[in-house]
């Protein structure tokens, strides 16, 4: 009797070992699916379908009398109708205008615009000159032949009809078209058209943002820190202030985008979208942060050590800034890395001052319009093109993969620092 | 309209805000220098000795410098710009006394943009305006400047002649820090009372738009869509309990996937893992947490939600493709590392004297952690799950992404349903302006979120003080 109970009491700890390991490995599962499914809808953006032009142009339409290109002519010319008939030389049989109409759809809207750009960086002299180019393929044309899009649904549901599957089968045997390593979604910012969408706008965005995040965030929190361990007699106003710093760190972030909505837009009439509101809002949002992990830090340094500064006749300033703020700084600085991944991380308080609008220039100033790497991750996969996606996807890969790379940094520091006193 | 005369010597020379930062700080690192040697010089005139470093004297003078005129600085660069649009608002009403609020606000954006170069136009009372306009930015920019610039040599001069060598610099100095470190903690205090009085003030302006208990207690929320400012469209109506239900179910169902997965990974962590495992597991756990929202958000919507309807599909159901429960379940993951992580230190908390003695008296582990170990770590683990609550309703794009816009009254996780958060972002992103009823509407749900949210936290931190304080 006594052997069966032991038995069941035995199976009972088993149980209790089998759940507790099943959910962790539920949780380990659903990471590796998250970032499993993520990737595999994201690799293939690394590839991007171009096709290849010989053009010939003459530079007297758009270079002016000293041979240099003019600007306005450049923009005055016809780019699309150059591309378009060069584009046609390959298929001689399509005179009709649909048809045309449809043709010049496989290409991508952009196609003149990127060959103008082209000829610029060129800076061609003036005569006429011949050259090949590589331009994009339309969206479609790219899905289509990284087999994104499914042939199998009837031809009206299509983003792509049979005609052009045709004809960019035919570019792709004729060697003119082919997936080639996608460089404008590294060099260039948001745009109408996925094949021109890069996302070196939003990451500089990003940077802006969290430059501004971590200059207003970290001396706040660092003076906060040791005012609350060192300097602050025990009383209400202490007291009321740890209560708030715990309760900050506890709000939704959208509530900190309402503040930076209604104080920092209406009130101080700062400008919409700018990094400079962004980063603030962001600095608020992590200050608590940094305040609790400098506070730790701080504790965690011996009080012999200010205790001996104190002895030898040190201030109670200089104890504090000279000995134990020292060695407190690797203890911020995890502290602060960590808070600036959940600041780069953060979307919700970025909608609400604008940092949501379509921005095609890449922000240079504070208070430059500009958008950030999660904004644009939730702007793409909001977007109904299907080469959306997949940008989303990669955006959001080299996003986490940053993330991690702050977080294991966070981690190293603290290996490498921590002490035993 | 009688033009001021601008003084054009003034005018003709700008000084950019960065150009008076850098002779600002220029100058305040003179001063350190200045007064550092000066004491000496001072001391060895009276053969007396300094009574805190020479350092410490320029330390001083440099504060007292640059202090004050930076603060200066940051004032009129703030509230400077806000004036002049506020004297150019007025002199707009008063030349057309018949225009309203908003057409007035309108013609001031245009003299803004014209005077900015942005847009041009033929318009001349607008050139003549937006010429003035760009005229008392400059002056603005020049007295800025002079001030500051001032302020800051005065400031300076005053503070090295009155240095001594029998004062006590270095005192000064200290208490001087001490006060601005108070300052930055204060500013804990600063930003909720300015979360509290800007959604109060807001939300108090939507409650004279709107009834306040219609708001509470209303059973339909439908902020109508207006495209046109013209167009006649019915009363939207707020009433914030289907709103408030769908962020409770989504809530819910969140803490149906996080609360027994977190919790049981925390007690095996806690008790049963080896060093080994714990290495392992705990930083892949932060990983999961460190993952933003929007990236759960983007697996919610275009994998989960289709997962959840294909399984929907097979079983003969109706799965809306914004359905509940896919936001819900992806919001539980994003949560599961939290709870563990909180939980887990609870329970480490436990000292190890109760272990001991249950295990002496002969219990197994199990029943260790059952009546002994979770009995005294539960007012902590009550605190994790309510922060988790909290978080799970303050969570914000997930539900943007997954969850709908319409805001049904239902508790079937299976259709689509509305959160507060989701609402706030609708309302505000949209191109509406600031005085409209459903972007005050946002800020009264952003009220109701903050006052829910608090107060789940503070009720959570006092139970997990209590607990910490039991044991000490």
């Amino acid at each position: 009797m006594i052997r069966k109970s032991i038995q069941s009491r035995r199976a009972r700890e088993t149980r209790l070992k089998i759940y507790g390991i099943s959910s962790i490995c539920f949780a380990l599962i659903m990471l590796a699916t998250l970032l499993i499914s993520i990737g595999l809808n994201g690799y293939s953006a690394l590839q991007q379908a171009y096709f290849k032009l010989d053009i010939s142009v003459n530079t007297e339409k758009f270079v002016d009398d000293s041979g240099a290109p003019d600007n306005n002519k450049m923009n005055l010319f016809n780019w699309d109708g150059l591309v378009q008939s060069a584009l046609r030389e390959f298929f001689p049989e399509v005179k009709e205008r649909d048809e045309k109409k449809e043709l010049f759809a496989i290409i991508s809207a952009n196609a003149g615009y990127d060959l103008k750009e082209f000829v610029k960086k060129k800076a061609l002299g003036s005569g006429s000159h011949t050259f090949s180019v590589w331009l994009h393929l339309s969206d479609d044309a790219d899905q289509y032949l990284k087999g994104r899009l499914s042939i199998d649904i009837p031809e009206e549901d299509r983003r792509i009809n049979n005609k052009q599957i045709a004809w960019v089968n035919s570019l792709v045997e004729r060697d003119i078209a082919k997936l080639k390593f996608n460089k404008t979604f590294f060099t260039s910012a948001d745009s109408r058209e996925p094949e021109s969408a890069g996302i070196l706008g939003s990451v500089i965005g990003s940077a802006l943002t969290l430059f501004v995040t971590i200059m207003f965030a970290l001396p706040l929190a660092v003076m906060a820190a040791i005012y609350l361990e060192y300097f602050a007699k025990p009383g209400k106003i202490t007291d009321f202030i740890e209560v708030n710093v715990n309760n900050l760190a506890a709000v939704p972030s959208i509530v900190f985008g309402l503040l930076g909505l209604s104080v920092f837009l209406s009130t101080f009439g700062l400008p919409r979208s700018a990094p400079l509101v962004g980063g603030l809002v962001l600095g608020l949002m992590t200050l608590p942060t940094i305040i609790i992990a400098s506070r730790a830090s701080i504790r965690s340094i011996p009080p012999s050590i200010r205790e001996a500064a104190l002895g030898l006749g040190a201030s109670k300033m200089q104890a504090a800034l000279h000995h134990v703020l020292p060695l407190a700084t690797p203890g911020i600085l995890t502290g602060t890395i960590i808070g600036m991944a959940q600041a780069l991380g953060e979307t919700a308080p970025l909608l609400m001052i604008g940092m949501v609008a379509f921005i095609i220039d890449i922000p240079t100033t504070f208070t430059s319009s500009a958008t950030a790497m999660p904004v644009q991750i939730y702007m793409w996969s909001d977007s109904a093109e299907r080469a959306f996606y997949e940008r989303s996807s990669l955006a959001i890969l080299f996003l986490v993969a940053f993330l991690i790379s702050m977080n294991l940094l966070a981690v190293v520091l603290r290996k490498k620092f921590e002490k035993k006193w | 309209m009688a033009r001021q005369s601008p003084d054009r010597i003034f005018t003709s020379m700008t000084l950019p805000l960065s150009f008076v930062f850098f002779v600002l700080l220029g100058l305040s690192v003179y001063f350190y220098y200045h007064a550092k040697s000066g004491i000496v010089r001072k001391a060895a005139l009276f053969s007396d000795r300094t009574k805190a470093l020479p350092s410490h004297y320029g330390q001083q003078s440099f504060l007292w410098a640059f202090i004050p005129s930076f603060l200066i600085l940051l004032v009129l660069t703030i509230g400077g710009p806000n004036y002049i649009d506020q004297i150019f608002y007025n002199k707009i009403q008063e030349l057309n006394p018949t225009f309203n609020e908003s057409f007035v606000s309108l013609i001031l954006a245009k003299v803004i943009n014209v005077s900015n170069g942005k847009i041009s136009t033929g318009e001349e009372n607008i050139i003549m305006l937006a010429k003035d306009y760009k005229i008392a930015f400059e002056q603005l920019h020049f007295y800025r400047g002079l001030v500051v610039i001032l302020c800051a040599a005065l400031l300076g001069m005053i503070i090295s002649y009155r240095q001594k060598p029998g004062s006590n610099a270095r005192e000064q100095v200290e208490k001087f820090i001490v006060n601005i470190f108070f300052a930055s903690a204060v500013i804990a205090i600063f930003t909720t009372v300015a979360i509290i009085l800007s959604l109060f003030f807001e939300a108090l302006r939507f409650f004279n738009l709107y009834n306040f208990f219609d708001f509470i207690f209303g059973l339909h929320w439908a902020p109508n869509v207006a495209i046109r400012t013209d167009q006649v469209a019915a009363e939207g109506s707020f009433g914030m309990i289907p709103v408030l239900l769908g962020t409770l179910l989504i809530s819910f169902i969140a803490m149906c996937v996080a609360i027994p997965i977190g919790l049981l990974s925390a007690i095996y962590l806690a008790e049963f893992a080896t060093p080994k495992i714990r290495d392992f597991v705990k930083p892949t756990l932060e990983i999961l947490a460190g993952i933003p929202t929007v990236v759960y958000g983007y697996f919610a919507a275009l994998t989960a939600a289709p997962f959840f309807r294909e399984i929907g599909f097979s079983l003969g159901l109706d799965v809306s493709s914004e359905s509940a429960i896919a936001a819900g379940a992806v919001m539980g993951i994003m949560i599961i590392p939290f709870i563990s992580s909180l939980s887990d230190d609870v329970i480490r908390a436990v000292p190890q004297s109760l272990r001991d003695g249950s295990m002496g008296l002969g219990a197994t582990k199990a029943e260790t952690i059952y009546i002994v170990i979770l009995p005294a770590a539960i007012p902590g683990l009550v605190g994790a799950v309510l922060l988790a609550v909290s978080r799970a309703i303050g969570e914000t794009m997930i539900v943007v992404m997954a969850a709908g816009l319409s805001a049904n009254l239902t508790v079937n996780p299976l259709e689509s349903v509305t959160t507060v958060t989701v609402q706030i972002v609708s309302l505000l992103t949209g191109d509406t302006e600031f005085d409209d009823i459903k972007t005050l509407s946002a800020f009264g749900l952003g009220l109701a979120l903050f006052f829910f949210t608090l107060l789940l936290n503070i009720f959570a931190l006092s139970i997990s003080r209590r607990l910490a304080e039991r044991y000490d």
